[in-house]
Parts: structure tokens; sequence; C-alpha cells
């Protein structure tokens, strides 16, 4: 179908276009309506995508190289739900960052746009696409437009920084992944994921086999933030600008927890062992989700705390995906998309505060915002929605993990969920008690962390604030909002993840052009009781803690000690980090021969 | 028999990655991010190559020749061409970086912490 | 950490992921198996179905050539990022060394390579325009080709010449061919799903085998290739060494 491949050919086109033309200086309006209107373009094919492909996998086989034989010649997106759904998320996220980039005026616009478009185009890609090396050349090209996009403001020391530590783990991620495509090519002779699957399946797995797979994981590992693979995120989402942290936090490394799965479930599902997966990743995704919190509790620079908010929220969705189960999986895909949005409210609310008051560190901002309610009241209400607030898409979402866990033995984890939403969510609600209502006693600043922000300067505008940040801000929480509401989602998306991590039909549709598609109805999928209780206690959790970092910091002194000890391991050296990523992947790598096979 | 081309992929690998983790210069550091990539060309190209065949080329050669295989060479060639735009990107900012803190040295830059 | 702390964390992971890849690369065929069934039906039937001799490019622009996209892409981020990434620093300092930029961005070259310096330039030219248009007959292509023509300019700088002419945007023409290079691509890729059926058919006529213009829409996908390459590979160079030229007039 033709227009599979317009969501990533269009804004390449556009992308180069404006690029073509800077030397000409094109007036300021068309470069934004060419950016914004791609943007909004591969949100509609996106969407209808997403409508087509609820019945049968959309093909494309670019090139015309249909396969013989069941043989993969050409490289092919292929689109379920799933995919489209994260190409829409994608889309409809960079409308809104681009809008509210519409305030810095900046010499290199026509680039900067160029960047965002070719970065949307590659993310769109990499959830779309069927063939294993395709994904890892979008995903190439989605991490170096990052870097760059990361790196901006680069008259300031900490986005270079950020920027650097970013670029140099990411390779090291992508020497992971290429050595995993050349281990799995060598065995199956095939770069197509159904085809790979189809050969896989047919002998008894070996240490090949499972280390390929760690590698791969590995290396989208360290897109998504997975400890100890996170460290370089807090660095680079700290200083990147706020309509690209809203892409970032938002979508960009959810699609590495997307590309695990869409790669176990197509390739190596009915070749390897699920019990011992399902031990490791919902592991990785509690110690993920652990560490995150505890550290976004210890920050006081705002889009640091956010950061990781991130790392700590992309822990819980790595469990949701380690569940191996369709409610899991259908949960995970629904909070990716309640809280990406979630996430964008409040990057752009930081970016707001960061526009009107110049600054982005609670200590220099402490009851700075008072005027700024609108901000206050959308931050405040992202903050409970990300400690599970009903009805956001993300309190949907949580539930059918839940569900999903309890299904599979690993009901414990709804205890994480709720630890992690109150502590995430006060470490929030701290931050935006101190500069939103002047509570609590700050610290002074001690110089050598006045950590510079990436932000453009001098443009502080106090009294107001404006409707194009004001409006994707108060949009995106709408949008988690209606995530929540839209009725049948829930339905939707198991029916979505049923297919989803059926290789057979996969396979079948992708080489042979059609197959049993074996969906059953579901009954009718909600929150449970329950999920209300929980959803409730974090919340009072999340607010009763914040009270007290707020009111009574003295109670929590205790945990400053331990808490320094993991702050200490943060340490913005590049080595380090590239130490402890060797470390994980030697680890997978360990853990995955010996429990796969 | 394709024993001693795997060992030099993993080799170069972890000599490269060793050098990136113990860097005194960032300069030193692109370059050893160079060499671990030149570890994944090898490996690529080490599970194309086919012994007694020719290069894919078929001027000369019938079609029906064993040739090595044609696949994997255009994706070493798109690896050539990724490392290429990382080593670009990372070397414009090793330039920054002198620029901006006046050393090199990651041991000595450290904004970012905790 | 510690420097020793990292380093002993490195090796022990180092020589765990060595014993996992060593079990893992064991596992892989040797150099007598066959070739896998998507690499010999290539093998076989890439120069009947697409007339182009060198089979490699035939996968690079027509069986895969959404990858070369991409990849294409890649280049242009790095060219458009090194330009992003360089060109904000010039802050206040460099504006007023910006002035003496012209005359500084012809450093002192010896009589040699200024006398042959446009001479090898030449040779660089014709052998890459050769390579680029000649890519689908004999090894070679649009990637190869252009960076033999970036390197072609970057002689033409080295033996004393500037890269263009106008001061205030001296790069123009450059950061014009490599994003029209881009977008070239990207049309032919287009151009099959307005042509014919599906984005990336290879839409013109196949030619016979061995003459330069066959293989459909190949020699032209690698014609863009070599532009956008030969333009991104310049852009990058002249940008590092204006910083280079800058800096050495500023800190002496």
């Amino acid at each position: 179908m033709a227009l599979a491949a317009l969501p990533v050919a269009v804004p390449v086109i556009a992308a180069t276009l404006l690029a073509a033309l800077k030397p000409f200086d094109p007036p300021r309006r068309l470069v934004l309506l060419t950016s914004i209107g791609t943007a909004a373009a591969v949100a509609v094919f996106s969407a209808i995508l997403l409508a087509r492909s609820g019945d049968e996998t959309v093909l494309l086989w670019f090139g015309a190289w249909t396969p013989r034989d069941g043989v993969a010649l050409g490289v092919s997106f292929a689109i379920d739900p799933l995919g489209a759904g994260a190409a829409l998320l994608a889309g409809t996220l960079a409308v809104g960052a681009l809008v509210f980039s519409i305030r810095y005026v900046d010499p290199s616009d026509d680039l900067f746009h160029a960047l965002m478009l070719v970065f949307l185009a590659g993310m769109v890609g990499f959830a779309l696409s069927g063939d294993l090396f395709n994904l890892f050349v979008f995903f190439e090209l989605l991490s170096t437009s990052a870097f760059v996009l990361a790196g901006y403001q680069i008259e300031r020391r900490a986005p270079l920084e950020g920027s650097l530590n970013f670029a140099i783990v990411n390779t090291v991620g992508s020497f992971l992944f290429l050595f995993g495509i050349a281990l799995v090519y060598g065995r199956t002779g095939a770069l197509n994921l159904a085809q790979i699957g189809q050969e896989l399946a047919r002998q008894p797995p070996d240490a090949l086999v499972a280390v390929s797979f760690a590698l791969l994981a590995s290396a989208l590992f360290v897109k998504a933030a997975i400890v100890p693979f996170h460290f370089w995120l807090a660095d680079a989402y700290a200083v990147a600008r706020t309509p690209v942290c809203i892409l970032f936090a938002g979508v960009m490394s959810e699609l590495g927890l997307y590309g695990i799965a869409r790669i176990w479930w197509t390739g190596y599902s009915d070749a390897l062992g699920h019990e011992g997966l399902r031990a490791i990743l919902i592991g990785a995704g509690v110690l993920t989700a652990l560490v995150g919190a505890l550290m976004a509790l210890a920050q006081t620079h705002l889009k640091r705390l956010l950061a990781f908010a991130t790392i700590s929220y992309l822990g819980l969705f790595l469990i949701g995906v380690g569940t191996l189960d369709s409610d899991g999986l259908a949960g995970a895909a629904l909070f990716v998309a309640g809280d990406g949005f979630l996430k964008g409210t409040l990057f752009a609310c930081v970016g707001i505060v960061q526009h009107r008051l110049g600054h982005v560190d609670e200590r220099a901002l402490q009851g700075r915002g008072r005027e700024a309610r609108l901000v206050a009241a959308l931050f405040a209400l992202a903050a409970l929605g990300v400690a599970s607030l009903p009805p956001f898409g993300s309190f949907l979402g949580k539930a059918l993990l839940e569900h999903g866990a309890s299904t599979v033995g690993y009901g414990w984890v709804t205890a994480v969920f709720i630890a992690v939403a109150i502590l995430t969510g006060a470490a929030l609600l701290r931050a935006a008690g101190c500069v939103f209502l002047g509570l609590g006693e700050v610290e002074e600043m001690e110089d050598e962390s006045d950590v510079e922000e990436g932000e453009p300067a001098g443009e502080t505008e106090p009294g107001r604030t404006p409707v194009v940040m004001a409006l994707p801000a108060a949009g995106f929480l709408a949008a988690a909002l209606a995530i929540g509401v839209i009725p049948g989602i829930a339905d939707a998306a198991v029916r979505a993840a049923d297919r989803f991590l059926d290789r057979g039909a996969y396979a079948g549709d992708v080489l042979f052009g059609g197959s049993e598609s074996s969906s059953v109805p579901q009954p009718g999928l909600g929150p449970h009781w329950y999920d209300w209780l929980y959803a409730a206690i974090s919340c009072a959790g999340a607010l009763a803690l914040a009270w007290v970092l707020l009111l009574r910091p003295a109670a929590l002194r205790g945990a400053r000690r331990p808490l320094a000890g993991l702050r200490a391991l943060h340490s913005g050296h590049v080595g380090d980090y590239v130490a402890f990523a060797v470390a994980g992947a030697a680890v997978l790598g360990g853990l995955c021969a010996v429990t796969l096979t | 028999m394709s024993a001693p081309a795997l060992v030099v992929a993993a080799w170069l690998l972890l000599v490269g990655l060793y050098g990136v983790v113990t860097s005194r210069n960032l300069v030193h550091l692109v370059l050893c991010l160079g060499v671990a990539q030149a570890s994944t060309y090898v490996l690529l190209l080490a599970v194309g190559y086919r012994q007694g065949a020719q290069a894919p080329i078929f001027s000369d050669i019938p079609t029906s020749a064993p040739v090595v295989d044609p696949v994997v060479q255009a994706l070493t060639l798109t690896d050539v061409v990724v490392e290429a735009t990382v080593s670009a990107l990372l070397l414009a900012l090793a330039v920054q970086t002198r620029k901006r803190f006046g050393t090199v040295d990651p041991d000595e830059i450290g904004e970012l912490h905790g | 950490m510690t420097r020793r702390v990292r380093l002993a964390l490195f090796l022990a992971s180092a020589v765990g992921l060595a014993v996992v890849l060593g079990f893992a690369l064991a596992g892989l065929p040797g150099f007598d198996a066959d070739l896998g069934r998507y690499a010999s039906f290539v093998a076989s039937h890439a120069v009947s179905q697409r007339r182009g001799t060198n089979s490699v490019v035939d996968v690079a622009f027509d069986y895969r050539a959404i990858d070369t996209l991409a990849e294409e892409l890649m280049i242009f981020v790095a060219a458009v990022g090194a330009a992003v990434l360089l060109a904000h620093a010039r802050d206040e300092s460099d504006e007023g060394q910006a002035a003496d930029l012209e005359a500084l961005r012809a450093p002192s070259t010896s009589d040699l390579l200024r006398t042959f310096g446009p001479g090898l330039a030449a040779v660089a030219i014709v052998l890459g325009v050769y390579i680029v248009t000649h890519g689908h007959l004999s090894p070679g292509g649009g990637f190869q080709g252009g960076v033999i023509l970036s390197t072609a300019l970057v002689l033409v700088f080295v033996a004393g010449r500037t890269l263009a002419a106008a001061r205030t945007r001296p790069l123009a023409p450059l950061e014009v061919a490599e994003a029209v290079g881009a977008a070239g691509f990207a049309l032919i890729g287009l151009g099959g799903l307005v042509f014919a059926s599906v984005f990336f058919e290879n839409f013109l006529p196949l030619g016979t085998k061995g003459s330069l213009l066959s293989a459909g829409t190949i020699p032209l996908s690698n014609v863009a290739v070599g532009i956008e390459v030969a333009g991104a590979f310049a852009l990058v160079f002249a940008e590092l060494v204006d910083q280079m030229v800058l800096g050495r007039g500023g800190d002496t």
C-alpha cells in the first residue's frame, strides 16, 4: 500500500528542501508552516495506517520486491496497530513540540526544523519497519539526529557534555546491534524479521541465538535507558531544548522497548524460552524503575528530575513488555501513550517556566512561579497523572499491565508500581510546591553546580505565558486524558497485542500474503475496583510524601547517605558510562545464554 | 577455518572499547570508536565470505559462478557511512569542547553529575 | 569512579563479554557453507533482473534502496549537524576575526602543492565521476565516488584556493548541493511511486547489461548520492577547517 511510505518520505523531502533553501534565507513563516504541516501530515498518515491495519497487517515491499518462495528479497514495512500507534504518537508529539518552538527565534532555525523532521522520519521508519537491518538503519538515523538536537544550544557547556555522552554511549550500543545482526544473519541468511522467525523456529536454539538476542536487546536497552545502560539519558535530557525533550521523553526512548518487543515476538519467540526472559526483563525493569525514582527525588534541576522520572517509567514499561503476555503488552502500549503525553505536558511546563523566569533549578525558582497559575495547574495535574490519577491513559494502561503481570505469576510488581508512583509523583509535586507555591526550605545554590540551561538566553518574559507554549502543554494533557476515556480502547489494545504476539500469523502475512487471523473477542476490559484503590494509594502517597519533603524535610535526612552513593555513580564521565554498558552487555549475554536455551 | 577472522573481530571490539573507557583525549576516543566499529566490518564480511569464491561483480564472470555474499557487503557499506557520520559529529563536539572547556580530557569535563 | 575502579569494572566485563561472544561466534557457519537463500537469490538473479553487473550496488540501490535512503540521510545529518554544532561557535570574539577570515583561509602552502594541487584535483574529479557513474557496472558507486569527489574539493583548498568566494556565505553551494542530492534520492524513490506502483520501484528502462545507461534508476541514484556525499564531506571539512583557522588566529 503506497500510503505506508509517506510518513517517512514526506518529512524526508521536506527536511532536505528546507536545508536546500537555507542559503536563500526563506521567510520564517514558510519554514514553520512546512515543518508543522509536515508533522501534522505524518500524524494523519499514521492515523490512517492505524485504522487500516486493524484487520490485517499493512505491507509495503519497497521496490516491489515481493517475497519468492518464502524468501524475502526486499525491505518491507509491516505495519500493525501497535507500530502505527507508535508512529501516531511520534507525529502528534512532534506537532506539539514544533508549535512550542515557534517562540524560539534562532538564526539556524531552518536547520533545526530540518533536523526535527529527519528525526521524526527516523522514528516513524523504526516503528513501521519489518526488516532487522532496516530497523538498525532507522535507529541510527534517529540517534544521529538526536545527538545534534541535544547539542543544539552549543554556546553553553552543559549541552555539549550531554550530547557527547549521548553520542558515545549510543554508538557503543550500535556496535552491539551490528554484532547481533551479523550473528543472526550468519545463522538464518535472512534480514526480514518474519523470515528470521521462520528460520529460527526450525532448529533448537543454541548460544548464538540467545547471545544475538542479548546483543540486540543491549543496544535497545541503551536507547530505552534501562539500568545499567541509562546514565547518558539524564545528561542529555537535562540540557536539550524543550521541544526536543518532548520528543525524547515522549516517544524516542519508548521506541527502544518497542524494538525489543518487535524483534522478540517476530524473530525469537518460537526459538528461545519465555520464562527465563520474563524474569530477566521484569528484573531489569524493576531495577530501572527504582533507581530512576530514587534519583528523581534527589534532583533540584527540573529537567534532570524529569529525566530520571522518565527513566523510572521506562523501567515500568519494560515490566509490561517483559510479561510476554498480551494484556501486559497492551497495558504497556496504553501506558506509554498516556505517559508520553503527560511527560510532554511536564516538559512544556518546565519550558514555559524557563522562558518566563530564566531558570530551571528549584533553588533559583522557589516561589517565583506564583503568578504562572495555568502552568502550575497543568504541571500539578500532570504530576498526579504520573502518580496514576484516573482517568488518565496512564491509569488505564497501568491497570491492564498489572492484570497481565498477575496472569503470568508476577503480581507482586503492583507493589513496585505503587512505590514508584509515590516516589516520582512526590518528586514532581515537591518541585511544583517549591516553584509555584514557594514552599519548602531550599539550600543555597552552590556556584559550581549552577548548571547552565539549554534554552535561549535573554528571552525571559515574566508577564505572560505565550499561547504557542501553553497550547501544546494543555493539548498534551487533554490527549493523555483522551487515551484514558476513549471507549473500547483497552479492547482494541489487547486485540492489537494479541496480533503482535502471534509470530505465525505475522510470518504468514508478510511472507505468504495471507493468514488465519486468530483474534478472539475479549470480554469487556477495564480497571477493576482494586485498580482504583491502588491509584488512590499512589496519589495520596505522592501528596503525603511531597508534603513531608516540603515541610518536614528533617524526617528524611537519614536517607541522604545511601542516596549519595547512587548519585556518585552518575558521574558525568563517559568512560564510566561505557564501562557500565559493557558490563551490562556481558551480564545480559551470559544470562540469556544460560537461561534461554 | 573462519576462527581467525572472528577472533580478530572480537578483539577489535574489546580493544576499541578499552580505548574508549580509558581515554584521556576526546579525539583519541573518537578514533577508538572507529577501531571498535571496524570490528563490525570484519564480522559482517567474515559472515559473508566463502572459500574459493569471487567478488560479486559479474562483468567478467558468469552469473552462475560462486561468489561471496553481496548482501553483507551492502550492509558493510551502510555501516561505514554510519561511522563516518558519527565520527564527524563527535569531532565537531570535540572541537567545541576544547573551545568551551579549554581541554579535551574527559576526566576534566564534569558539569553534569549527580 | 576512580580510573582504577573503572578499569577493573571494564576488564572484568570485557572478559565476560569475550566469553559470551566466543560461544556465540562459534555457532557461525564456516567459510565452506553455502550462501543463505537471500544472498544466493541476489547473486544469481541480480544481473538478469536489473542488467547491472555490480550486485552489491544492486542490493544497495534497488533491493534495499530504503536502507540507502536512510544512510544517505545520515550523511545529510552529519553535514547539517557539523554546521549546527560548529557554526554556533562563532561568538563575539570570533566575529572580529571573521573579517580576517579571507586572509586566514589560505594557509601557507608549498609551491609544490600549489602547482600540483589543481592537477591532482582534476584527476580526482575524473576518477570520482567515473566511479559514481559506473557504480552499477564495476566496483564503486555513489558513496565511494562521492568521497573521492570531496577529496578533490579538499585538495583545491589545501592548494591555496578558497572554497567559495563570498565571505558571508562561503559554503552556500555546498549546502545546496548536499541537500539537493539528498532530496534527489528521495525523489527518485517517490518517482517509483508515481511512475510505477511502489516507492523505490525501478521505473526507468533497464537497457542492456554492461552499458552505461542500464539498470534503470540505479545510475541516477548513484549520481544523486555522489553529489550529496561530495557536498556533505566537503562541507564538514570546511566547517572543521574554519574552526581550526579561527582558533589559530585566536590563541597564539
